[in-house]
């Protein structure tokens, strides 16, 4: 890499940084800040391919609450780095994720330090706001912010200064069966992400909208696309239905029936 | 208000302000009080329209520096009521301090509940997953369809809903528990479920390539290579035949995939995401969980397995 794919890739794990904990632009998101790498250092296609692959995992990764999510920014911003310096192209994008991963679980105590770190700050701007000091509090904002970039930006530029050569020997130097073990592993991990994000969501209403979705997704000539407008019209249909459903119980037990003879015959067994 | 006037109101331009600021509402995030930093920070430029005094912008700047926690795009709503609240107190309304944390611990708790699954575990999972399956190709659309369409949403959201939580007052406590909020995060649950099982049939990859029988095919089940005539003409014949459902090799390989396949196609994948689902709820950490799979990847591969 050279020196300005260096300061950009930095710029660029700065930002992620940031967005690590504001969550609102999304360039810690792999498919962003992994395409921005790509794109500053000359290798746009691995870059996005990079990305495409690993925000699959990522899916279900995201802050509830005061839970930790492993770090999305720094497992893009690590494996983006990686594969660049690897020079695999996009051949060496589950090679770079199964790299990026551990990296992402010690991220954790980066951001758990950065959030700690955070007290004393809000501590000075209470003692700011005694004194109705706007500037000062907006300053301290702002600082804490740019600690959240370093925390990814200082490792970043780690990664970028080890030689290519020490990155692509060590790319090079897994065996076979440790790579493919591990884009095995890669194709099941995006279950980890899914179920996560099941586990929120289930209720026993939802459940067949799941298996429903399941069973068409064999379908392969349905497109993602096509599968969510099949998506939004059964939602559609469903809660315009239990509303008619609703009022038309209400109506039919006054004729004493609720209108669902089916229904009313399974009652009466 | 009695004179039914205002002293002090706030402008379009101050709203625009906050709505802005509010991005970066999760900027000095900590384990003390969580984004009470931001939501002052988000709050300054109401503060300094509404209140002249020294001791009352003190005062307001303390108040917005209490313990906040909620989705950092449903705190809009939130912002546009507390600035209503502050705009009544300015103008001498009897908005106490307790009422304006009430309000805003009383909305925080039940909107992160909505923001959560709608923008968390739905619209990004399914913005991502479009947007990654063009990646995957190489495709640069699809990290520009994500950051865009998101962004829409992500500002157009903030900044109706802070509009609305503005103009609504109040009032928007009290709708929290009629129809609306609640049908919208049902409808949400039913697109997320419906994606949901779709992304683990398509992208969840659980193979077993190990053989379970290889069974030599009749004459005629399979294409005779040697029996083509040379050239073109010989892989045209190849095509129609193979088209024509015959075999490539003499012997029928069927592998422990394809049995499972012909059951249900996507079965391992349901049930490994079932397994995780399962390790989710005994309280393992996703990361255990994420390892494991990788070493399970390596060793089921070097014993032949997978």
């Amino acid at each position: 890499m050279n020196a300005i794919s260096i300061v950009l890739v930095i710029i660029v794990a700065f930002l992620a940084g940031m967005e690590g904990i504001l969550d609102e632009f999304q360039f810690h998101q792999p498919l962003v800040a992994c395409t921005l790498i790509g794109i500053v250092c000359g290798q746009p296609v691995a870059g996005i391919v990079l990305g495409g692959s690993l925000q699959m995992i990522a899916m279900g990764w995201a802050n509830i609450g005061a839970a930790v999510a492993p770090d999305a920014a720094l497992a893009s911003v690590a494996s983006a780095i990686i594969l660049m310096k690897g020079g695999q192209g996009a051949e060496g994008a589950q090679t770079a994720i199964a790299v990026a991963i551990p990296l992402a679980v010690a991220g954790l105590f980066l951001t758990m330090i950065a959030r700690t770190l955070a007290v004393p700050i809000v501590h000075a701007m209470d003692a700011a706001a005694e004194n109705a000091d706007f500037k000062k509090i907006e300053m301290l904002q702002w600082g804490a912010i740019f600690m959240q970039g370093l925390r990814i930006a200082v490792p970043a530029a780690a990664l970028c200064v080890v030689s290519d050569q020490v990155v692509s020997n060590l790319l090079n130097s897994m065996p076979a069966w440790l790579t493919e073990g591990m884009s095995i592993g890669g194709g099941m991990v995006v279950a980890v992400g899914y179920a996560l994000v099941i586990n929120m969501m289930a209720t026993a209403e939802v459940w067949p909208f799941f298996f429903i979705g399941f069973a068409l997704a064999a379908i392969s000539d349905l497109t993602l696309i096509g599968l969510g407008i099949i998506a939004v019209a059964i939602a559609f249909i469903y809660l315009n239905l239990s509303e008619k459903g609703g009022s038309g119980a209400g109506a039919g037990a006054a004729a004493g029936g609720s209108g669902d003879p089916l229904g009313d015959i399974l009652n009466d067994y | 208000m009695a004179e039914n006037e205002k002293k002090v109101a706030l402008t379009k331009q101050d709203r625009i302000s906050v709505c802005f600021r509010s991005t970066f509402l999760q900027g000095s995030w900590n384990y003390e009080r969580m984004q009470n930093g931001g939501y002052c920070y988000a709050m300054i430029p109401a503060i300094k329209r509404l209140y002249t005094t020294k001791e009352e912008q003190a005062d307001a700047l303390k108040r917005h520096l209490e313990f906040f926690n909620t989705q950092p795009y449903v705190a809009a709503p939130i912002l546009g009521v507390t600035l209503a609240l502050e705009e009544d107190r300015a103008n001498g309304a009897p908005v106490d301090d307790a009422a304006i944390q009430g309000v805003k611990v009383g909305m925080m708790g039940p909107l992160a509940g909505v923001g959560d699954p709608i923008f968390w575990f739905t619209v990004r999972p399914i913005l991502g997953a479009l947007a990654a399956s063009f990646a995957m190709s190489g495709n640069i659309l699809g990290p520009i369809l994500f950051f865009v369409l998101w962004n829409v949403i992500r500002y157009a959201f903030l900044w109706y809903t802070q509009e609305f939580g503005y103009q609504a007052g109040t009032a928007i406590t009290k709708d929290l528990s009629g129809g609306l909020l609640q049908k919208v995060t049902q409808g949400a649950s039913i697109l997320g479920m419906f994606v949901l099982g779709s992304l683990v049939q398509r992208w969840v990859s659980v193979n077993f390539p190990i053989k379970v029988s290889e069974v030599a095919l009749s004459e005629g089940a399979y294409i005779e290579w040697d029996k083509l005539p040379q050239g073109g003409e010989g892989i045209k014949q190849a095509i129609a035949q193979w088209s024509s459902g015959m075999s490539m090799d003499p012997t029928k390989v069927t592998t422990l995939q394809d049995n499972l396949n012909s059951l249900v196609p996507g079965l391992a994948a349901l049930l490994l995401t079932f397994l995780c689902m399962y390790l989710l709820k005994k309280k393992v950490s996703p990361i255990v969980i994420i390892l494991g799979l990788f070493v399970v990847g390596i060793v089921f591969h070097l014993i032949g397995l997978m």
